[in-house]
């Protein structure tokens, strides 16, 4: 692969950092803000973790892969 | 699987949130901004149609996976797991695993060291030109028509889930999938193909994560299917003695001669949509391992596909049924199990992001498709029939052109289908015309090097006559079913499975009576294309847990653990 081209992974940490960012965010607003018709296991605050998950994957990734780090 | 889902209810699964809309929006930008950033690496034939030939073992491997793993295999497999239970994983397992560790070990090699760009090219290289047209040709047409028809069952499943306008669902998905394939090829599908691989696992991971949890472990998920539905729905292999059995009419036999050996032989091995990503990667070693990795995760899927299946039979308050009652009784049907089993366990955020993975799981497949076609057009259709002199920059913009064509007929598909929906079963049908006779000529085209061309011609074009025979029989008499699949009793799938095989037979048989009658290539020319005349290089040199033989070991003996197991 050339080498300044940006890989594949740094794309897949933008995505995972994007995504868990907006999932943390609107679990952590059901926290406060209980939905009138919660889905089932809502007390697991599912949104909250696994999109704090995806979060820390994507900065691991973006940081891990970023363009300027390819020499 | 998918097709009566026309007519289903209108009335919508889940309602989006404004951040579910985000996050759908955003992946539509991303996949455009990675097609866009690629387009300047894509200027040559062989940076466009072989994505230069410089993909890692990892991402050749996850794309290999990801250009299978389609939206309608994920919610056709998760309703399949419902319907028949547990039985559905051999189509991830032994319908899978065997097939993807032979392709890396055995065939890979002669596709690689041969520098095919494409199976029918293999084709050509080792039997002729006509076994290449005949190859391309059929390969080209049933893939713009599966993908067509792939488009149409996906704007449907969004019009389902979400009640979202089928126009706009076709329209935006060929678009996005038909810009940025023209734009980067082959190696922005692949590059797509692994991003969307990881949303996909990020969207569908929670729901057997969740209804695991909810139903206390999967030995108390056992015992709940067993009392409301039957304790057969759990064993992979125990009930398969009889076509009596078991829920899906089927015996041990279609499963282990039908599908493992001729039909995912046939689709692993053949298919150029999955074997044109491995032909990407940037030397043999990668190449070999590509297809390991793939078969490490495919050996994953059906956690994230058959378990919500099964826990759907456990944890859902409503029975679901065919489309046909589901429409009578105004409920639910098999096809909506993942998505409904998405709505009950996942809030704004996480509901955007599974949808995200099924939009995500088509458009791989689509993509798949469509750069599939395009190299099997401009390689082995135009260059070799049509055009053969011209310089290479004008393939490469006839690979554009082609993308862009091969999506608006597979849009013309789309909408043919929605017009006469009985074209999906037959289409379905035909494109596993070809895949089994392909397969028996293929594997004898490397491995024996007496067959000649004639005989590699007229072996594939028998066996597939002999598919389309039997298949049409079976249609015009019903009782011809005994005959074909061996049993009266035997369901669609088992009819496909015993198609397959003897199609598999008469294509062997046939290539070998004319191969005899004919006269061989002298050794000199089959080199590098067959078993016994090829210089295969060794990997003395490789530490042991470098070398893909290792890998293929530890897969196949994960596969036996998991299928005891669940024996």
């Amino acid at each position: 692969m050339p080498d300044r081209e940006i890989p594949i992974w740094f794309f897949i940490g933008i995505s995972l950092l994007v995504n868990g960012l907006l999932i943390v965010g609107a679990g952590v607003w059901e926290i406060f803000h209980p939905p009138t018709n919660p889905v089932v296991l809502f007390h697991l605050h599912a949104s909250a973790w696994w999109g704090a998950v995806l979060l820390l994957l994507g900065i691991l990734y973006c940081v891990r892969f970023a363009p300027r780090r390819q020499s | 699987m998918m097709p009566a889902m026309a007519v289903s209810v209108a009335t919508r699964l889940v309602h989006l949130s404004a951040v579910d809309v985000v996050i759908i929006a955003f992946y539509f930008a991303l996949v455009l901004a990675i097609g866009f950033y690629l387009k300047g690496r894509a200027n040559t034939g062989e940076d466009f149609f072989m994505a230069g030939r410089e993909m890692t073992a990892w991402i050749a491997g996850l794309s290999f996976l990801s250009a299978n793993l389609g939206s309608l295999e994920l919610m056709g497999w998760a309703a399949a797991a419902y319907q028949y239970g547990i039985l559905a994983t051999h189509w991830y397992w032994i319908g899978a695993i065997p097939a993807m560790l032979f392709l890396a070990i055995v065939m890979m090699p002669f596709y690689y060291i041969s520098r095919t760009h494409s199976v029918p090219g293999y084709l050509k290289l080792r039997f002729g030109e006509s076994s290449r047209a005949l190859s391309a040709v059929s390969f080209a047409f049933m893939t713009v028509l599966m993908s067509g028809i792939n488009m149409y069952s996906m704007a449907l499943v969004m019009k389902v889930v979400l009640g979202w306008d089928i126009n706009f669902s076709i329209w935006v998905s060929s678009i996005t999938v038909a810009v940025y394939v023209a734009l980067g090829g082959l190696r922005s599908a692949i590059f797509n193909e692994v991003l969307q691989f990881i949303l996909i696992w990020a969207g569908a991971l929670l729901i057997p994560i969740l209804g695991l949890i909810e139903v206390g472990g999967w030995s108390n998920l056992k015992l709940q299917i067993a009392h409301n539905a039957s304790a057969e729905y759990t064993h992979l292999w125990s009930t398969l003695g009889s076509f009596n059995n078991n829920p899906m009419g089927i015996h041990w036999t279609g499963i282990v001669f039908g599908l493992a050996f001729v039909i995912s032989c046939g689709y692993w091995t053949t298919d150029f949509l999955v074997v044109q990503r491995v032909l990407a990667a940037k030397d043999l070693r990668s190449a070999k391992m590509a297809p390991i990795i793939g078969a490490a995760f495919k050996m994953l899927v059906p956690f994230i596909v058959i378990l919500p299946g099964l826990l759907a039979l456990a944890v859902l308050p409503v029975k679901l049924s065919g489309e046909a009652a589901a429409v009578g009784s105004g409920g639910h049907s098999y096809n909506e199990v993942l998505p409904l089993m998405l709505a009950r366990y996942c809030g704004p955020g996480l509901l955007g992001l599974g949808i995200t993975a099924l939009i995500a799981g088509f458009m791989s497949g689509m993509a798949g498709n469509v750069s599939a076609f395009t190299t099997v057009w401009t390689y082995d259709i135009y260059r070799a029939l049509i055009n053969k002199n011209a310089p290479d920059a004008h393939y490469v913009s006839m690979g554009r052109w082609c993308t862009i064509v091969g999506v608006l007929i597979s849009v013309g598909t789309a909408y043919l289908v929605m017009s006469f929906l009985s074209i999906m079963d037959y289409v379905q049908a035909l494109f596993s015309f070809f895949i089994a006779p392909l397969f028996g000529t293929v594997i004898l085209g490397m491995l024996w090097k007496r067959a000649t061309g004639p005989g590699g011609f007229w072996g594939l074009l028998a066996g597939t006559l002999s598919s389309i025979g039997m298949w049409a029989w079976v249609k015009m008499d019903p009782t011809a079913l005994r005959y074909v699949a061996l049993s009266p009793n035997a369901r669609d799938m088992a009819e496909n499975m015993y198609r397959a095989l003897w199609s598999w037979i008469v294509c062997v048989c046939v290539t070998v009576m004319v191969s005899y009658l004919t006269t061989p290539k002298p050794d000199v020319e089959l080199s590098g294309l067959v078993y016994g005349v090829t210089a295969i290089p060794r990997e003395d040199e490789v530490p042991f847990y470098q070398r893909p033989l290792f890998w293929a070991a530890v897969v196949a003996m994960v596969f036996v653990i998991l299928n005891i197991v669940f024996w």
